[in-house]
C-alpha cells in the first residue's frame, strides 16, 4: 500500500511535465490531461485513506523511501514520504478540491489562449503541495515549500500581460523569501542541533533539547508559516495576489497553500510544545492577523480583496489555534479543512460572479445578483453562512471549537485571546454579511439605465461586447463550472458537522498531534451562545449599513479607520518607508564603503606593493660589489641571530 | 694542524675511530654500480671532451648532441634501476667511504635532475631559431666564445661556421656535479660536488651569441659571487671540523646531539665549540642559499638568469634549484637535526624575506626573463616553507615540488626562446603584448607556465605549493603559509598580468614572431605541458612516489 504513496505526486509531476513540455500540439486536450491527472491522485488518496480506515489508530502511518538524496557522511538526506492521518487530510484536500477546481478551470480559462499552460502550473503546486505535506523530512519539506511558492509566483503573474500581476507576483516572491529564509535557518538549527531533519528523531529529540535552541528553531518555523500564510508581519502579499486567475485564488490562496504554514505549526508541534515563548509568539501572530484581516476585509470593494482578507483572518484563526499547543491542533486542522471547503466555494462563487459581470471586482457595480445567478446564489450563500459559523454549518462547529479552546487556555491569556476571537467572529459575519448584501442583494447598480428592468432578455453577449464599457450582461455560469461550486457547498454545509458530532475529527488526528482538552473556564455551551451573540451583532450591523440603505456606487470618504483599511491598513506604506527606504539607505551605504573604503584598502595596497617594488628594485644595481655586500650583510645577520638564538 | 688530525680526517669517515698513525693504507671499497649514475654522465662528458679534440668540426655537433642525450637517458635509466633494486627505500646506505648516500631523496631528486636536463639539452641543440649565418645553421651559443665580442675573429668564427659544441660536455659535467651535490654525505664531497657543477655553468652563461656582453658580465658576476659563496662554504665546513673533529655528516651529527663525547687530542681546544658548530652551520647555509637564490643572497639571479643564453637559464633555474634544495635538505635534516630549534627563527626569517621579496620586486619588471627570476626567488620562498617544516612530510612535499617546478621552469624558458625579433630574443615585456592574437598556441601554452607558477588549481604548480603548505602548517609553520600564501597573491598578480597582456593587448606593428621551433624544443615544451598537466590533474602516484622517496640514509 504505501507504494502507492509515491503515486500522489507522480501523477500531477507527470502532467506538469507533459503540459510544460509538450508545447503547442496538447493545446486541445491539455486541460483534459491535466484534470484527468488530478482527479488521478485523487482516486490514489481516497484509496490510501480507505486503507487507513480500515487499521488500528496506532499504525495507520505509511513510509515510503524512494531513494537516499545526499548520501554523505554524516549528512544523510532521504526522498522518502510519510502518509499518516495528519498528512492524509491535507492530502484529501489538496486533491479534492485540486480537482474540483481543474474542473471548474476547464470553464473559467476557456477563452484564454494559454490555458495549456495554466493546467500545467496548476499540477505542478498539486505535485509540490503534496510533496510539503507528505514529506518524512523537512529538507524534502523545504523542497515542496520552494515548489509551491513557484507555482503561486508564476500563477499570481499569470496573466503577465497585466503589470500589476506582475507586480503581484514579485511581491509574492519577495516577501515569501523572507519566509522561506526562516524555514531554511530552521533546518540549519535542526541540523546542527539534532544531526538529522527526519520529524521521528527531531520530533522525539525535543526533551533532551535545550529550550533556547528549540525557541530559536520555533520562531525560525513560525517566519515561515508567516510567509507562506500571510500572517502579520509579512501579509502584505495575500491581498495583491489576488491578481492570479479566480480559480487560483480559491485553490492556492485560500484552501491548500496558505495553510502550509499551519501544517508546518501543527506538524513541529513537538517542537512548539516544548518552547513555550515561541508558542506565545504563534498565538500572538495568529490573534493580530485574525484582527487585522477582518478589518481589512470589512473595507474592501474589491470581492476577491474582501475574501483575502477574510483568509487572512481566518488562517489567523488557526495559526491561534496551533499556537495553543495540544488543546488547539485537532481544531486547527479542522477549521483548516472546512475553511478549505466555504472559501473555495466562495472563490468560485466570487469568479462566477465575476465571470458573469465582464470581470468586474468592485463589488458596488454589484447589486441583486441573485435573481441571475440562483446558483452561484445559492452555493456562495452557504458557503458565507458556513464562514459566519451559521448553527449547523461547517464554519459553525471549527470556528466554536477554537474560541472554546482560545478560553480554555486558561488564566487571563485565556479569557484575552477567547474575546478577540470572538469579537473576530463579529467582525467575520459583519464583513461577509457585507459582501453577500453588496453583490446579491440591493439596487442593480450594474445597469447604465437608471431604471433597472428584471424582464431584460438574458442572452449571452458575444465576445465583442463583452469590452470594458459595455454594461454586463449577468448571467450564470457554465456547468463546469457550477458543479464544483456544488459539491463545495455540500463540503460547506456538512463538513463540520460530519467532524464534528462524536469527536470523529479529534479521534482520527488525536493519535499524531495529541490532544488536552484545557480547563475551560466558562462552558462549551456558553461559548456558543456568546458566539452566536456576536454574530447576530455582526449580522446586525452590516444589514443596517448595507441592506436597509442603499449602497453608494462610488465609495464614500469614509472613517480613518475604514480609509487605512482599505490600503491595508497602511501595510504596503509601512514596508516602504521600513524596509524600502531603508534598504535603499543601506544599499547606498554599503556601495560608498565599498567604494571608499574597500577598494581604498584594495587599491591602496595595490600602489603601495608597487611603491615598495619600485624601490626595492633600486637595490638591484647591478654592481657585483653591492651584491657581494648583500651576501655579507646577509651571512652576518643570519650568524649572530643564529648565535643570538642560543644566547637567549 | 698535525698529521694525526688530516689522517683522522679519512679514517673517522670509515669508521675508525681511535685512529693510529702507523695503520696500513687502506684502499678504499668504491660500489660503482650504485653510482653507476654519476659514473655514466661524468665518463660520456670526459669522452665529449675528447670529441672536442679529436672528431672533425662538422660532426662534433651531431656526436656530441647524440652523447649527451645517450649519456643522460643511461643514467636515469640506471637511477630507476637502481630505485627499482630498493636502493631508494630498503637497501638504502652510505656509498663509497661514506662519501654519498644512496638513498630515496637522492635517487629521486637525480632522477629529476636527469630528466630536466635532457629536455633542457633539447633546447642546447635546437638550430633553427635563429635565421642562418653564411649558410650555416646556428643555436643560442656563440660562435668562438674566445672571441672578444665584435671583433674581427668573432666575425671570421661566424663566418666560418663554428659552433661552441664544449657546451654539451659542460652540461655534462655540470649534471654530474648536480646528480653528487644531493647525495654528498660528507662536507668535503659537497664541497667538491658544488665546484664541479658551478665551473661549468659560469662558463656556460658567458657564451650566448647574441647580446654577448651582457652574457659575459652576468658570467663574471656570477662567477665572483659564486667564488664568494663557495669562499663561505668552505670556511663553514672548517669550523665544522674544527667543532666535530669529522667532516662526515652522520659524524657531525652524533656529535651536534651529544651522543658521542669524543676528544680528538689535535682539536682538544676546539671540538664541542658550540660557537663554531653555529657559525659553521650558517656559513654552509649561506653557501647553500646563494645557489638555490634566497634573498638576501639571491642578487646574482636576475643579472645571470637575463645575461645567460636562454636555454642555460632555464637548465639553470631548474636543476640547480634542484640539487641545491637536496644538498639543504640533507644537510639540515641529518647534520643538524640538533640545531632545528637554533636555525628555525632564521630559516622563517629567510624564507619570508624570500618570499615575500621575490614576488613585491616582480611587480615592477619589464623583461620576462628577470620576471622569471624573480619569480624564481619567491618559489625558493615557497620551498623553503616545506623545508623549515621538520618533518617526513616536508622532505617529501619539498621532492614534490621540485619535480614539478623544474619542469615548468624548463618549459617557461624555452618558450621564451621562441618569441623573436630582429635582435634576437624579444625578453621586454613589451613586446609580447598581444602575442595571444598573434601565435594564440604559444601563448596559450605559456599561460599554462604562468598559471602553474602561480599554483592555480589543475596545474602541477597547485599541488605542490599545496604539498608544501600543508607541510609547513603541520610542521607548525602556519605563520610561513600565512605569508606564503599572501606572497602567492602578490605573485599571482605579475603572472596573471603578463596573460592580459599576452591575450588583451592590442599587437604592436614591430611586435616580435614566433619562430617555429625544431622537434627539439617542441619536445621541451610538450613535456613540460603534459608534467604540468598531469601533476595537476592527478598528482597522487607522485606525491606516493615523493614521499617513499622521503626518508634520508644516515
Amino acid at each position: 500500500m504505501e507504494n502507492l504513496i509515491a503515486l500522489l505526486v507522480a501523477a500531477p509531476l507527470l502532467g506538469a511535465a507533459v503540459l510544460l513540455c509538450g508545447g503547442r500540439r496538447l493545446d486541445r486536450a491539455g486541460h483534459w490531461l491535466g484534470t484527468l491527472l488530478a482527479a488521478a491522485s485523487f482516486v490514489v488518496a481516497v484509496v490510501l485513506f480507505t486503507d487507513m480506515l480500515g487499521k488500528g489508530a496506532e499504525d495507520r502511518a505509511l513510509h515510503q523511501k524512494l531513494f537516499s538524496w545526499i548520501p554523505v557522511e554524516g549528512f544523510q538526506a532521504d526522498v522518502a514520504f510519510q502518509l499518516d492521518q495528519l498528512s492524509m487530510t491535507f492530502v484529501l484536500l489538496i486533491t479534492g478540491v485540486g480537482t474540483l477546481i481543474h474542473i471548474y478551470s476547464i470553464g473559467y480559462m476557456e477563452h484564454d489562449e494559454r490555458r495549456r499552460r495554466f493546467f500545467g502550473y496548476l499540477n505542478l503546486f498539486l505535485a509540490a503541495m503534496l510533496i510539503l505535506v507528505i514529506a518524512d523530512n523537512y529538507l524534502l519539506l523545504y523542497v515542496g515549500w520552494e515548489g509551491v511558492g513557484l507555482a503561486s509566483y508564476l500563477l499570481i503573474g499569470f496573466w503577465q500581460h497585466k503589470p500589476s500581476a506582475a507586480t503581484a507576483a514579485k511581491k509574492a516572491f519577495l516577501v515569501n523569501r523572507v519566509g522561506d529564509m526562516g524555514l531554511s535557518i530552521a533546518i540549519m538549527l535542526m541540523f546542527t542541533t539534532f544531526g538529522t531533519f527526519a520529524y521521528g528523531p527531531v520530533l522525539e529529540a525535543t526533551g533532551e533539547t535545550s529550550e533556547g535552541k528549540l525557541t530559536a528553531i520555533g520562531l525560525m518555523l513560525l517566519l515561515a508559516a508567516c510567509g507562506k500564510s500571510a500572517q502579520v508581519p509579512l501579509q502584505s502579499w495575500l491581498g495583491d495576489a489576488m491578481e492570479g486567475p479566480t480559480p487560483v485564488s480559491a485553490l492556492i490562496h485560500a484552501a491548500t497553500m496558505v495553510t502550509a504554514g499551519v501544517y508546518l505549526i501543527v506538524r513541529s508541534g513537538a517542537i512548539f510544545n516544548a518552547a513555550p515563548d515561541a508558542q506565545m509568539v504563534v498565538v500572538v501572530v495568529g490573534a493580530v492577523t485574525l484582527i487585522f484581516g477582518a478589518i481589512v476585509g470589512c473595507a474592501k470593494d474589491d470581492i476577491k480583496k474582501a475574501l483575502a482578507g477574510s483568509t487572512m483572518s481566518q488562517i489567523g484563526y488557526m495559526i491561534l489555534a496551533a499556537g495553543l499547543g495540544p488543546i488547539g491542533y485537532v481544531f486547527a486542522i479542522m477549521h483548516l479543512v472546512t475553511h478549505g471547503f466555504f472559501k473555495a466555494g466562495l472563490f468560485l462563487g466570487a469568479g462566477s460572479v465575476m465571470h458573469g459581470m465582464n470581470d468586474e471586482v468592485d463589488m458596488r457595480k454589484y447589486g441583486g445578483l441573485r435573481k441571475y445567478m440562483p446558483v452561484t446564489f445559492v452555493t456562495f450563500g452557504l458557503g458565507y453562512l458556513a464562514i459566519i459559523g451559521f448553527p449547523g454549518l461547517s464554519g459553525f462547529f471549527s470556528k466554536d471549537k477554537i474560541i472554546e479552546a482560545a478560553f480554555a487556555k486558561g488564566g487571563t491569556e485565556g479569557w484575552i485571546l477567547g474575546s478577540v476571537a470572538l469579537l473576530g467572529a463579529a467582525i467575520t459575519a459583519f464583513y461577509m454579511t457585507r459582501v453577500m448584501l453588496m453583490t446579491f442583494f440591493g439596487e442593480e447598480r450594474w445597469r447604465r439605465t437608471a431604471t433597472p428592468s428584471p424582464d431584460a432578455p438574458d442572452v449571452e453577449p458575444a465576445a465583442e461586447t463583452r469590452g470594458e464599457h459595455a454594461e454586463p450582461h449577468p448571467h450564470e455560469s457554465p456547468k463546469s463550472m457550477t458543479i464544483p461550486m456544488i459539491v463545495l457547498a455540500f463540503g460547506s454545509v456538512f463538513a463540520g458537522g460530519f467532524f464534528s458530532i462524536g469527536d470523529r475529527f479529534l479521534h482520527w488526528l488525536e493519535p499524531v498531534t495529541g490532544h488536552d482538552h484545557g480547563d475551560a473556564p466558562i462552558g462549551a455551551s456558553t461559548v456558543t451562545a456568546a458566539t452566536m451573540v456576536a454574530l447576530v451583532i455582526g449580522v446586525a450591523i452590516a444589514w443596517a449599513m448595507y441592506g436597509r440603505k442603499p449602497v453608494p456606487v462610488a465609495a464614500p470618504r469614509g472613517s480613518l479607520l475604514t480609509r487605512a483599511a482599505r490600503r491595508d491598513l497602511l501595510q504596503d506604506d509601512f514596508n516602504h518607508v521600513v524596509l524600502v527606504r531603508g534598504g535603499e539607505h543601506l544599499t547606498r551605504s554599503l556601495v560608498y564603503v565599498d567604494h571608499t573604503l574597500v577598494d581604498g584598502v584594495v587599491n591602496g595596497t595595490a600602489a603601495s606593493m608597487g611603491g615598495l617594488s619600485g624601490r626595492l628594485r633600486k637595490l638591484q644595481n647591478g654592481y657585483a660589489r653591492s651584491y657581494a655586500v648583500s651576501m655579507f650583510g646577509g651571512t652576518a645577520v643570519l650568524i649572530a641571530a643564529t648565535l643570538l638564538m642560543r644566547a637567549v | 694542524m698535525s698529521a694525526t688530525a688530516v689522517h683522522s680526517l679519512w679514517t673517522t669517515a670509515s669508521g675508525v675511530t681511535s685512529a693510529a698513525p702507523d695503520e696500513k693504507f687502506k684502499a678504499p671499497v668504491i660500489e660503482y654500480t650504485q653510482l653507476a649514475p654519476v659514473l655514466i654522465v661524468i665518463g660520456v662528458a670526459v669522452l665529449g671532451v675528447l670529441v672536442e679534440a679529436f672528431v672533425p668540426r662538422r660532426a662534433r655537433y651531431y656526436t656530441q648532441v647524440f652523447l649527451t642525450v645517450v649519456a643522460l637517458v643511461a643514467a636515469f635509466a640506471a637511477v630507476v634501476g637502481l630505485a627499482a633494486g630498493g636502493y631508494g627505500t630498503t637497501k638504502a646506505h652510505i656509498a663509497a667511504m661514506g662519501a654519498v648516500a644512496v638513498d630515496g631523496p637522492s635517487l629521486f631528486l637525480q632522477g629529476v635532475i636527469l630528466l630536466t636536463s635532457l629536455v633542457a639539452v633539447f633546447t642546447f641543440a635546437e638550430r633553427r631559431l635563429d635565421p642562418e649565418a653564411h649558410g650555416n645553421r646556428v643555436d643560442s651559443f656563440a660562435a668562438q666564445a674566445a672571441s672578444v665580442p665584435g671583433s674581427d675573429s668573432e666575425k671570421a668564427a661566424v663566418r666560418a661556421g663554428f659552433t661552441t659544441t664544449e657546451v654539451f660536455p659542460l652540461v655534462l659535467f655540470s649534471v654530474a656535479g648536480m646528480l653528487v651535490f644531493p647525495a654528498a654525505n660528507d662536507l668535503l664531497t659537497l664541497f667538491v660536488a658544488l665546484e664541479v657543477f658551478s665551473l661549468p655553468l659560469y662558463l656556460l652563461c658567458a657564451v650566448a651569441r647574441r647580446k654577448r656582453l651582457m652574457s659575459q658580465e652576468s658570467a663574471v658576476k656570477y662567477f665572483l659571487l659564486g667564488a664568494f659563496s663557495s669562499a663561505f662554504l668552505l670556511f663553514g665546513i672548517a669550523l665544522l671540523y674544527g667543532y666535530a673533529g669529522s667532516v662526515s655528516y652522520a659524524q657531525i651529527a652524533t656529535v651536534v646531539d651529544g651522543s658521542i663525547q669524543r676528544t680528538d687530542p689535535a682539536l682538544a681546544d676546539t671540538m664541542g665549540n658550540d660557537a663554531l658548530l653555529l657559525i659553521g652551520g650558517a656559513m654552509i647555509l649561506t653557501g647553500l642559499l646563494f645557489k638555490v637564490g634566497a634573498v638576501p643572497f639571491h642578487m646574482w639571479t636576475p643579472d645571470v638568469y637575463q645575461g645567460a643564453p636562454t636555454p642555460v637559464t632555464g637548465f639553470m633555474a631548474a636543476a640547480t634549484k634542484v640539487a641545491a634544495f637536496g644538498a639543504l635538505l640533507r644537510l639540515l635534516y641529518v647534520v643538524l637535526p640538533g640545531l632545528t630549534w637554533d636555525l628555525r627563527p632564521v630559516m622563517w626569517g629567510i624564507a619570508i624575506v624570500t618570499m615575500v621579496g621575490g614576488a613585491v620586486v616582480a611587480i615592477t619588471q619589464t623583461d620576462i626573463k628577470r620576471l622569471l627570476a624573480y619569480s624564481s626567488i619567491a618559489h625558493a620562498g615557497f620551498i623553503l616553507a616545506g623545508v623549515i617544516a621538520a618533518t617526513p612530510d616536508g622532505i617529501s612535499s619539498v621532492l614534490f615540488y621540485l619535480g614539478t617546478y623544474s619542469f615548468v621552469t624548463v618549459g617557461a624558458f624555452a618558450v621564451v626562446t621562441l618569441v623573436r625579433d630582429a635582435g634576437g630574443e624579444a625578453t621586454h615585456l613589451s613586446k609580447w603584448a598581444g602575442l595571444g592574437r598573434r601565435s594564440p598556441l604559444v601563448a596559450a601554452v605559456f599561460a599554462v607556465f604562468l598559471l602553474a607558477f602561480a599554483g592555480i588549481p589543475l596545474t602541477s604548480g597547485f599541488s605542490g605549493k599545496f604539498a608544501v603548505f600543508k607541510a609547513a602548517a603541520d610542521g607548525g609553520a602556519g605563520g610561513l603559509v600565512v605569508v606564503g600564501v599572501i606572497s602567492s597573491a602578490i605573485a599571482a598578480f605579475f603572472y596573471i598580468r603578463v596573460i592580459v597582456l599576452m591575450f588583451f593587448s592590442e599587437p604592436k606593428a614591430d611586435g616580435p614572431t614566433v619562430a617555429v621551433p625544431s622537434p627539439l624544443t617542441m619536445t621541451t615544451i610538450a613535456v613540460g605541458v603534459a608534467v604540468t598537466v598531469v601533476l595537476g590533474l592527478a598528482p597522487q602516484y607522485f606525491l606516493d612516489l615523493a614521499s617513499q622517496a622521503g626518508t634520508f640514509v644516515r
